[in-house]
């Protein structure tokens, strides 16, 4: 027997990895006409990969400190060998994870793949989502550049809004009263450690109830098969999904790296905290809708402020979010048609106010 | 005599050849892939070399001024990013050289009574022309060129004869 058998059967004679692996073997994908959307999983997984392979790069030469941020980020695009597209790809791939985990969750929601006993896989994926958004919250800062300044500051203020305890949140994060170097250590803390943390537990956590429900069949798909079982279809997942979902990562790949050649991030310029804000600042575009609806709304609203109208907002709408599969189940019959035009609306107005934000001065 | 295949189906020698180019194929797609990966490795493997810092080219640095030591006294003073040691003899000369120990790199001192240079970490002793008298240094300290201008006292690297 060779070297490698040899291993193989000591490990064999203590842990059974084919019995481990048997589940993946058995898990099978459903073939429809909708199957395309279950690439967009694996692709934000993907996604964060990358994010975790180039940000533990970019740990290498970047300094955490008002003073020194801007230089170490200078000194990455521009003397560290590759360090332009180590940090061009961490923030494309942030970019791109962002739109590929809102186009997986708004396709899980309109094919109603939260319905029971699927809550628990649905709730963990939206905390994942916020925690998305919150690794593009506080990695923005990081360079200490201008924009990023003035969208930490609107962003943390925002945060100060919410009633009784917003300005202790407030402060809270910016680490005082104001946004300075503590802020910046503060939300490096946060981006490096405390974020991936959750994150990988709450990941863990999704893919374990995906693979303990298997993969849903979208309600309009079910009905068909329950007429027609002839009709009904699967792939096994290994490895024909597997190796198509690899041909998705490979093409993702090919994307991220074009990006980060020719278009690659740039750094700005170096915080001043008392110069003015720079005319035409704007948020990320996965922040835009919000910011826009801030924008909009009238400073006062009867006898309540517009802002804090506009951010209890938000807040609703998020509860209401999570609450998708059990607000669904109490609407009773006519509760999948409500859900869906909600929905629908809820994309079409994040949509409109990103666009809207977009060509807005 | 040829084999006559109906249409649809495959002679055993076919379906044998067809399995056989599906493999070739395979294997020139993996290959490729692997190697478009593999190729990703290369710039990884560069980012994590350090640029040269420019700082090691200095070759010339503000050491003191004259009324700062006395004779027969030493100073540490930063030469580029490392440190180096400016040592006024007892006639008032001054002397100076690298302050990194040879033996493991700690930085060394001058010691007034013993008039030596002396590095704490190993107990290794110098002589003031950086030569390694006792301890565990392999070898002497640089020496380096000491100009006094009007007030201020520059040390450089020794030009190659």
């Amino acid at each position: 027997m060779n070297a490698a058998g040899r291993v193989q059967t000591w490990i064999d004679e203590r842990f059974d990895v084919e019995e481990a692996l048997q589940p993946l073997r058995d898990k099978t994908v459903p073939v429809h006409r909708h199957s395309h959307w279950y690439f967009l999983g694996g692709l934000t997984l993907f996604l964060f990969g990358v994010q975790i392979a180039t940000g533990l790069l970019l740990l290498l030469y970047y300094r955490p400190s008002a003073s020194e941020a801007y230089e170490s980020v200078q000194h990455i695009m521009n003397r560290v060998q590759f360090g332009w597209l180590v940090r061009s790809i961490h923030s494309w791939s942030a970019n791109l994870m962002v739109f590929c985990a809102f186009a997986h969750m708004f396709s899980v929601a309109f094919a109603r793949a939260y319905r029971k006993p699927r809550e628990l896989t649905w709730i963990t994926g939206v905390i994942l989502l916020f925690l998305i958004l919150g690794f593009g919250f506080s990695g923005y800062l990081l360079p200490w550049n201008t924009r990023a300044y003035f969208a930490t500051k609107v962003g943390t203020e925002v945060a100060g809004q919410v009633p009784v305890i917003g300005r202790a949140i407030m402060i809270f994060m910016r680490g005082g009263e104001d946004v300075t170097g503590a802020t910046l250590t503060r939300f490096f803390g946060l981006h490096v450690v405390v974020l991936p943390a959750i994150a990988v537990a709450m990941l863990l956590s999704h893919l374990l109830l995906v693979q303990k429900f298997g993969i849903s069949v979208p309600a309009t798909v079910e009905n068909e098969w329950q007429d027609r079982p002839d009709l009904r279809k699967e792939m096994k997942f290994f490895p024909n999904f597997f190796l198509r979902e690899l041909m998705a990562w490979y093409i993702a790949l090919a994307v991220l790296i074009a990006l980060a050649t020719f278009l690659p991030w740039e750094t700005g310029t170096k915080v001043d905290p008392f110069a003015p804000a720079p005319p035409g600042i704007k948020p990320e575009w996965y922040f835009l809708a919000q910011f826009q609806t801030l924008k909009l709304i009238p400073s006062h609203i009867l006898f309540v402020d517009g802002e804090v109208l506009g951010i209890l907002g938000f807040g609703l709408g998020g509860a209401l979010w999570f609450g998708l599969p059990f607000i669904e189940a109490l609407l009773g019959m006519r509760g999948a048609r409500l859900v869906r035009l909600g929905v629908t609306l809820a994309l079409t107005y994040l949509a409109a106010m990103s666009v809207v934000g977009y060509v807005a001065r | 005599m040829v084999t006559r295949v109906l249409a649809g189906e495959q002679s055993p020698e076919q379906c044998r050849s067809s399995i056989a180019s599906r493999r070739t194929w395979f294997r020139i797609l993996f290959g490729a892939m692997g190697a478009s990966i593999a190729s990703l490795l290369y710039p990884v493997c560069r980012y994590l070399v350090p640029p040269p810092d420019e700082s090691l080219n200095t070759s010339e640095a503000l050491a003191a001024t004259t009324n700062e030591l006395k004779p027969n006294s030493g100073k540490t003073f930063r030469f580029g990013n490392k440190p180096a040691l400016l040592v006024r003899l007892a006639s008032g000369e001054y002397r100076s050289m690298s302050g990194v120990c040879t033996h493991l790199g700690c930085t060394v001192q001058y010691r007034p009574e013993s008039t030596q240079i002396w590095c704490a970490c190993h107990n290794g002793c110098y002589d003031l022309n950086g030569r390694n008298l006792s301890g565990p240094p392999p070898r002497a300290l640089d020496i380096y060129d000491v100009h006094v201008r009007g007030q201020e006292i520059y040390v450089s690297r020794k030009q190659a004869a």
